[in-house]
């Protein structure tokens, strides 16, 4: 940041080296969510144990010991238990022992992971014979992932949302969406009031404009705050992300985030096998359970991998612009630049990274 | 080691006593169970199915369970009340009321950790919350405050009252330089669980009624009027079904707090009136939802139309002196004006809060049979705590139960 004293939060697009060392909030430490410990930092891996009280290495191997002959006991009586159960019976216990039990994923070290992702592939394996490919991808150097919308080309198609449902695995039977599409009256001006987001006909309509939202990843996202146990973060590409197995479902972040860019799974979210997208990301669209919370995450188990989130790539309008803010070449900075462009609610200081423009 | 055997003693005559009773103690006790297996079963099919069974969604992601459980914050907190004058100040008037207020401060308590935990999305993982073994996100999050200051209040009101039962069961007189300490921290904190429980709403930006600089005193306000409200009832109850003697002048004391806060909550609901009608802007259609409802849809008029009226007859009845100190009309008064702040701190706070959504859209919310059980279950479940822990006190206090060591 260029002035440490500043009033208030501000997205910093300018300085590359400074924006992986240190965070917005000015301080180096602590739950200001977009912080991450770099490698000399910590020289062992943090979970939430050494994040509370910052224990030595002694009282970590007594716990992990601890923790770990647990499980031993609990495989063997669980062994000793089912006589006639096979191999495949005793390592989906396993599994599902480890699971219940493991640490914030955010403070894993990337072998643990790398174990937590192996673990949920193998599990998907022994319960439907399929194989998935996960991906544990962490952020990358440089990448500050933004985005843009033109509201003078989109028509309302809704092509965005069906790719987005279908990328990220989505709940079919509430028909969860990540992405709500407004027709607004045109004279109207940006009236969110008199907006339809629910419309069922064809379009686009005689005398109306869209305008799509989705979760902005803030850059001070107020959801990061609120969370009682650090299940929800920004990452360093600047993705707002969730850790489903650590959720408790308290809803609070539903509740700060002034976007509508959460969603609740009210009850267990189902998509059809033959339907699940298998190219996943832990942080991403693998399957969730329920009572967590979800939301869009830029697609990323596509944007760490180079490609465009689903949405922008569904469009048939090109209203969607993705790319990495830090790059100077990019189309997003080009928009940035050239284009008038505005966010929503910016006096609430959360800097979305998602702006709106018109050709 | 002779404590612990006077504890165990304790232990064993307090389950003696509360296994006994009238019939109307074992229809009452009876009823209660009833309906706390009732509000076991809808939960159960709420663990089951997940919170659709619940009338919330999306864009209403907060009902019934934390409308009841921010109402409740505030009548535990109002122990203090009867707390303050009778340990720091030596009013002797409170003596026998505040071992009451302290039970139902624990009652309370246990109700809010009830509903915290009913309404969780997944109550199998609340250990990530529990500091050391989970992440404890202190001090961002205000829910981490809040989840401090309950316990801490839940830990306060649970060791007074049984350090003092403790001693008066052995026959002695409790020290008050023991007790005396505890009571000065649990005034402030009990001031504090109310103000941190505002600001966990308080502090959202994303909520314009709710983001609101007089909403933690108006808290406060209503909390000190509903909590002794509900004490002067039960201390009435207590009265009449007990032979433990509550003097006209206690109840007539606490009666005054009463007033005097419900004078206060009156002044603040004026004030927010006028800053939200007078120069309506766009942070006002929350407001403007639950008075007068927003495009046809006014779910929430019933209900808030019935609580002003009752706030403002309780509180002129409570005004005037001869009417007060009258015990019917005393009785009466408190009564409404608990229905009316339950209305009013509990849906009338939170539901409009989501009303209309961050884009303005207007989706109602209704809660359904199953999630009013589990509400009806919670409060059969404080009721039946509060019941046990007055009839030891009691028990304890009027002589009838000592230790025979």
């Amino acid at each position: 940041m260029s002035s440490s004293k500043k009033k208030w939060f501000s997205l910093n697009l300018s300085n590359k080296s400074q924006n992986t060392t240190s965070c917005g909030c000015g301080k180096s430490s602590g739950g200001c969510g977009s912080h991450s410990p770099t490698p000399n930092e910590t020289d062992q891996p943090k979970d939430g144990f050494d994040q509370v009280f910052d224990v030595k290495m002694s009282r970590r191997t007594a716990f992990k010991q601890l923790a770990a002959s647990l499980a031993i006991g609990a495989g063997a009586v669980s062994t000793s238990c089912s006589v006639i159960a096979g191999d495949e019976s005793k390592e989906k216990a396993q599994i599902d022992w480890e699971e219940q039990f493991k640490g914030n994923y955010k403070l894993m070290s990337d072998e643990e992971k790398q174990a937590t992702v192996d673990r949920l592939v193998r599990s998907y394996q022994l319960r439907t014979g399929k194989t998935l490919n996960m991906s544990a991808k962490n952020a990358e150097k440089d990448v500050l992932f933004g985005y843009a919308f033109n509201i003078s080309k989109c028509q309302g198609y809704m092509d965005c949302v069906s790719a987005c449902v279908e990328e990220n695995n989505q709940d079919r039977n509430s028909q969860m969406q990540y992405i709500r599409i407004h027709e607004m009256k045109d004279g109207k001006g940006f009236n969110f009031n008199e907006a339809d987001d629910n419309y069922y006909h064809e379009v686009p309509a005689e005398g109306h404009f869209y305008m799509g939202t989705q979760c902005f990843h803030c850059d001070n996202p107020p959801c990061v705050e609120v969370c009682p146990v650090q299940a929800t973060w920004r990452e360093d590409d600047g993705l707002v992300v969730v850790d489903y197995d650590w959720c408790v479902g308290c809803r609070y972040c539903m509740a700060a985030c002034p976007y509508d860019g959460r969603r609740f799974n009210w009850s267990k979210p189902e998509v059809p096998e033959e339907e699940v997208n298998k190219n996943q990301h832990y942080l991403g669209n693998r399957m969730r359970k329920k009572g967590v919370m979800e939301k869009c995450t830029f697609c990323v188990q596509r944007s760490r991998a180079g490609k465009n989130p689903a949405c922008v790539e569904a469009c048939p309008t090109g209203a969607r612009i993705f790319g990495n803010l830090l790059d100077p070449n990019s189309t997003i900075r080009w928009v940035l630049e050239n284009k008038k462009v505005f966010r929503l609610k910016e006096d609430l200081g959360t800097e979305p990274k998602f702006w709106y423009f018109m050709d | 080691m002779r404590r612990l055997k006077v504890f165990k003693s304790l232990v064993k005559d307090s389950l003696d006593i509360t296994t006994r009773g009238s019939k109307k103690y074992h229809l009452w006790m009876g009823f209660l169970t009833l309906v706390m297996l009732i509000g076991m079963y809808c939960y159960s099919i709420q663990l089951e199915h997940g919170l659709s069974v619940t009338g919330m969604t999306d864009r209403v992601s907060w009902g019934l369970y934390i409308s009841n459980f921010t109402f409740l914050v505030g009548v535990a907190a109002a122990a203090v009340m009867l707390v303050m004058p009778t340990y720091v100040l030596k009013d002797i008037d409170f003596k026998q009321a505040v071992l009451i207020g302290e039970g139902l401060a624990v009652a309370a308590l246990i109700m809010c950790l009830a509903f915290v935990i009913a309404d969780m999305g997944g109550p199998s993982v609340l250990w990530h919350m529990i500091p050391g073994i989970g992440v404890f996100n202190f001090p961002n999050s205000m829910l981490t405050w809040d989840v401090i200051v309950l316990n801490g209040y839940l830990f306060i009101n649970i060791t007074i009252p049984f350090y003092i039962l403790f001693r008066h069961y052995q026959g002695k007189e409790s020290k008050s330089s023991v007790y005396v300490p505890g009571a000065f921290i649990s005034v402030f904190w009990a001031v504090g669980i109310h103000l941190v429980t505002a600001f966990l709403y308080q502090g959202l930006q994303a909520r314009p009624f709710w983001n609101n600089a007089l909403l933690g005193p108006r808290f406060l306000a209503s909390a000190f009027a509903a909590g002794p409200a509900l004490i002067i009832l039960v201390l009435a109850i207590i009265r009449t079904y007990t032979s433990f003697k509550i003097e006209d002048k206690t109840i007539k004391k606490i009666a005054m707090v009463v007033t005097v806060a419900a004078q206060i909550n009156l002044i603040m609901l004026i004030s927010e009136l006028f800053k939200e009608f007078y120069a309506p802007t766009h942070h006002s259609e929350s407001a403007y939802y639950l008075f007068f409802g927003l495009h046809g849809k006014d779910a929430l008029l019933p209900w808030i139309w019935t609580a002003i009226p009752l706030n403002v007859l309780a509180t002129v009845l409570l005004t005037f002196h001869k009417l007060r100190n009258n015990f019917k009309v005393l009785f009466f008064s408190c009564f409404i004006l608990f229905i009316a702040i339950w209305i009013e701190k509990g849906f009338g706070l939170i539901v409009p809060g989501f009303i209309p959504g961050p884009y303005g859209k207007i989706a109602e919310y209704t809660p359904t049979l199953i999630e009013i059980g589990v509400t009806l279950g919670i409060w059969a479940l404080g009721a039946f705590v509060f019941t046990i822990l007055a009839k030891t006190a009691i028990a304890i206090e009027i002589g009838k139960l000592r230790y025979k060591g």
